[in-house]
C-alpha cells in the first residue's frame, strides 16, 4: 500500500473489528456456532464452485445484473447532476435483500442445518428469507415486531404463502430491534439445527462482513455500468441506511476510488430535534447491541431508546459497524431525511419516472433532491433504489385517508 | 482474601455447595431490592447475583425480560444498582455480591469508572453476558487492578479449546449455563452437566456454579451433588412478581424459599 491509503478490503480484522467497531459480543452459547460459520465462510468464499453457484443464482433466480437507469426527466427537473438509479427494486422479491439471502441460503445448505430463522422490520428481508427457504425446502421462522406486523400486512401474508411461520414479537418496542432479540433467543435455544440469516450488515462477526460481501454485487455492477454508460466513475453515491446493507453494498466497491463522494441517508423521522427518529450516526453514540459495537440510539444509562420512522425498514436504533467506522474516518458522509421529505420523494419519483420506490429508498431519493441541484450538469450521482414501493401503498393510502383492503389494522 | 474466595473455601471446609440466588435490581420496585437481598442471605444464600436492568436482555427468557421491564419502568440504572449494593453493605460485609447484566450500560458509563465505582460500592465481581473473553482485554486489566471477580460463562456448546480460554480469563468462579436456551427455559439434564463439569475440571481449579433451568428444591439438590454452586434466578423472580401487589411479603417468601433449597441441597 502507498502511505496514507487505507486498504478497505482488509477490513474487518480477524476478530471482525472495523477500527473500534464490530466484534463479537454474544452469549457464550453462540460463540462456537459463530466460529463454525466464520470458518465455513472463509473457506467457501475462496471456493470457485461456491462462487459460481452464487453468481448463477443471482443471474437466473434474482435476475441480475439489475439495470443502472438514467432518470432523465427527474434530472431535468432538478437541473443539476445526472441521476442514475441502481434498480434493486427489479430483483426477484422486490428489493436488494435477496442478494444476501441467496448467499446465506447457500451457506445454510453447506452447514447441514435444517431450519432457518430471520428477523424482519419492513418484511422485505423476511420475504427474501422465506423465499430462499421455500426453494431449499427448509423450515422457516420469521420474527417480526407486532407493530411491523400491523403496518406491513401484505408482506406478512406473502411470507405465510411462502410457507414461513411468522412469529409476532410483543416485547420491548415491538419493532425490528425486538425481533432481532427474539431471533437471537431462538438461535440460542435451537443452535444445533438452526441457521440464522441476519438481514443487514450488523450483528456479531462474521455477519457484517459476509452480508457486505454478498451485497457488494450492487456496487460492482454499478461501477462497471457507470464506466460503460458514462465513460467515468460517478461523482456521488447515495443510499438509505437502516442497518446499512444496501448502502454498504453500493459503497464498498468504490471505497478506494477517492474521487467518489458517498452519502448514507438515515431516517430523521419527525425531525432529529424531536428525538423521534432513527438516526444513530447523526444523533447517537457508540455502544454494544446485537453482538457488535457501533453507533446506537441510547440514553445516558445505556438503555436503547425507541426509534421512529415512517419506514419500518429504517426503524432500527443501531447501524452496521462498518458505517460507524467510515463515519469516524470521514470516508462516507451521513445525513438524514425526515418522514415528510421521504414521502414527497416517493410521490415525486412515481409521477416523474413511473417508478414507485420503497419508503426506505425514498429517503435516499429525498437527499438526491437536495444534492443534485448543487452539482454540475456533467457530474453523475448513483442512487440505490433499494426496493419497490408496493408494500408501502397502504401506508401512503392511510396518510391520504383512503382505506384499502390491505390497510394496516388500527389500534 | 476476596469475599468470593473466602466464601467458597468456607463452604468447601463444610462440604457444602454455594446457594446463589439471582434477582433483578429494582423489580418489582426499587425499595424492594436491598430488603430482598438480606432476606435471601437470612434464608441461606451464600452469594447474591444482582441483575442490572437492560432494555434488550437477549439471553433472558420471558420471566426475567418482564422483571427488567418492571425495573425500567422505575428508571433503575447501573448507578442505582451500585447505590443498592452500597446500602446492602451497611448491614452485611461478608456475603459476596456479583452484578449480572449486559455490556452496554458499562460501555456508556466507561469501564474504569464502572469498575472503580463497583469496587467502592462493595461489589465483588461481574457476569457480563455478552462479553466473551476475546473482547475483554480492557475489562480484564481493570478488574485485576480493582480485584473484582470475572465470572465468565461456559455453555453446553463451548468447545474444550474455548473452555481453556475462558478458564484462563476467569476469576472467582465459573458459571456453567446448563442448557441451550434462555434463562428460565426447560429443565436441565444432570447427566450432561456432570459430563461437562469433568471437562472443565481439567482446565480450572476455580469453583464451578451451574445456572439456567434450576427451578426447585429437587433440581437444586441434584445439581449440588456435581457443582460447587447452584444458581437460581427465574424461580425467585417469579415469586417476587406474584407478590408485587404486596411487596412487604416478598422478604419472608424469599427467605422461606431459600431455606427449602438449602435444606434439600444440604441433605443431598
Amino acid at each position: 500500500m502507498s502511505s496514507g491509503k487505507i486498504n478497505y478490503s482488509s477490513y474487518p480484522d480477524d476478530k471482525g473489528h472495523f477500527g473500534p467497531y464490530g466484534g463479537r459480543f454474544v452469549s457464550e452459547t453462540l460463540m462456537s456456532a459463530l466460529d463454525d460459520l466464520d470458518e465455513m465462510y472463509r473457506r467457501l468464499m475462496n471456493d470457485a464452485d461456491f462462487l459460481a453457484e452464487f453468481d448463477a443464482d443471482l443471474a437466473h433466480y434474482v435476475g441480475r445484473p439489475s439495470p443502472l437507469y438514467f432518470a432523465k426527466r427527474w434530472t431535468q427537473q432538478l437541473g443539476g447532476a445526472k441521476i442514475y438509479l441502481k434498480r434493486e427494486d427489479l430483483n426477484h422479491t422486490g428489493a436488494h435483500k435477496v442478494n444476501n439471502t441467496i448467499g446465506q441460503a447457500l451457506l445454510a445448505k453447506h452447514s447441514g442445518k435444517t431450519r432457518i430463522i430471520a428477523e424482519t422490520g419492513a418484511g422485505q428481508h423476511g420475504v427474501a428469507t422465506a423465499t430462499v427457504a421455500a426453494r431449499l425446502g427448509m423450515k422457516c421462522q420469521i420474527f417480526m415486531g407486532v407493530e411491523d406486523v400491523k403496518r406491513q400486512a401484505l408482506n406478512v401474508y406473502r411470507m405465510k404463502l411462502l410457507g414461513a411461520d411468522v412469529f409476532p414479537v410483543t416485547s420491548g418496542s415491538k419493532t425490528l430491534k425486538d425481533a432481532m432479540n427474539e431471533a437471537m433467543r431462538d438461535w440460542v435455544t435451537n443452535v444445533d439445527d438452526t441457521f440464522y440469516i441476519i438481514g443487514t450488515v450488523a450483528g456479531p462477526a462474521p455477519y457484517p462482513q459476509l452480508v457486505r460481501d454478498f451485497q457488494s454485487v450492487i456496487g460492482r455492477e454499478a461501477r462497471r455500468q457507470c464506466l460503460e454508460q458514462e465513460g467515468k466513475l460517478p461523482d456521488a453515491l447515495v443510499a438509505c441506511i437502516g442497518g446499512g446493507s444496501n448502502a454498504i453494498g453500493l459503497f464498498h466497491p468504490f471505497l478506494e476510488d477517492e474521487s467518489v463522494v458517498m452519502y448514507g441517508v438515515e431516517a430523521a423521522g419527525l425531525g432529529i430535534e424531536t428525538g423521534q427518529h432513527a438516526a444513530p450516526l447523526a444523533a447517537g453514540r457508540p455502544g454494544v447491541l446485537h453482538g457488535n459495537r457501533t453507533y446506537l440510539m441510547e440514553d445516558d444509562n445505556g438503555q436503547i431508546i425507541h426509534t421512529h420512522s415512517i419506514s419500518a425498514g429504517l426503524d432500527y436504533p443501531g447501524v452496521g459497524p462498518e458505517h460507524s467506522w467510515l463515519k469516524d474516518i470521514g470516508r462516507a458522509n451521513y445525513v438524514s431525511v425526515d418522514d415528510n421529505e421521504a414521502l414527497a420523494a416517493f410521490r415525486k419519483l412515481t409521477l416523474v419516472e413511473g417508478i414507485m420506490p420503497a419508503l426506505e429508498s425514498s429517503h435516499a431519493l429525498a437527499y438526491v433532491e437536495k444534492l443534485a441541484p448543487t452539482m454540475d450538469k456533467d457530474q453523475v450521482i448513483i442512487v440505490n433504489l433499494s426496493g419497490r414501493g408496493d408494500k408501502d401503498i397502504h401506508t401512503v393510502a392511510d396518510i391520504d385517508g383512503i382505506g384499502l383492503g390491505l390497510a394496516p389494522e388500527s389500534d | 482474601m476476596s469475599r468470593v474466595k473466602a466464601c467458597f473455601e468456607q463452604l468447601k471446609a463444610k462440604n457444602k455447595t454455594a446457594l446463589i440466588p439471582y434477582l433483578t435490581a429494582g423489580d418489582p420496585q426499587p425499595d424492594c431490592t436491598v430488603k430482598a437481598m438480606h432476606a435471601l442471605v437470612e434464608g441461606g444464600a451464600d452469594i447474591v447475583e444482582v441483575g442490572v436492568p437492560f432494555s434488550d436482555p437477549m439471553a433472558d427468557g420471558p420471566v426475567i425480560q418482564q422483571a427488567v421491564e418492571r425495573a425500567l419502568a422505575h428508571d433503575v440504572s447501573l448507578t442505582h444498582v451500585l447505590a443498592m449494593v452500597k446500602e446492602f453493605r451497611q448491614k452485611d460485609d461478608t456475603t459476596p455480591i456479583i452484578l449480572m447484566g449486559y455490556l452496554n450500560p458499562i460501555e456508556v458509563m466507561g469501564y474504569e469508572k464502572f469498575i472503580r465505582a463497583a469496587h467502592e460500592a462493595g461489589v465483588d465481581g461481574n457476569i457480563i453476558v455478552d462479553l466473551p473473553p476475546e473482547e475483554a482485554d480492557e475489562y480484564i486489566a481493570l478488574t485485576d487492578k480493582y480485584e473484582l471477580s470475572r465470572v465468565f460463562l461456559v455453555a453446553p456448546t463451548t468447545t474444550e479449546a474455548r473452555i481453556k480460554i475462558i478458564s484462563d480469563a476467569s476469576s472467582g468462579y465459573i458459571y456453567y449455563v446448563s442448557l441451550k436456551g434462555v434463562t428460565g427455559a426447560a429443565s436441565l439434564n444432570v447427566a450432561e452437566v456432570t459430563e461437562k463439569m469433568a471437562v472443565m475440571a481439567r482446565h480450572t481449579n476455580l469453583p464451578i456454579s451451574v445456572g439456567f433451568g434450576i427451578k426447585d428444591a429437587e433440581s437444586a439438590a441434584a445439581v449440588s451433588k456435581v457443582a460447587e454452586g447452584v444458581v437460581v434466578g427465574s424461580a425467585i423472580v417469579n415469586r417476587m412478581k406474584d407478590r408485587q401487589d404486596n411487596p412487604g411479603s416478598i422478604p419472608e417468601e424469599l427467605c422461606q424459599f431459600m431455606r427449602n433449597l438449602r435444606l434439600a441441597m444440604d441433605s443431598a
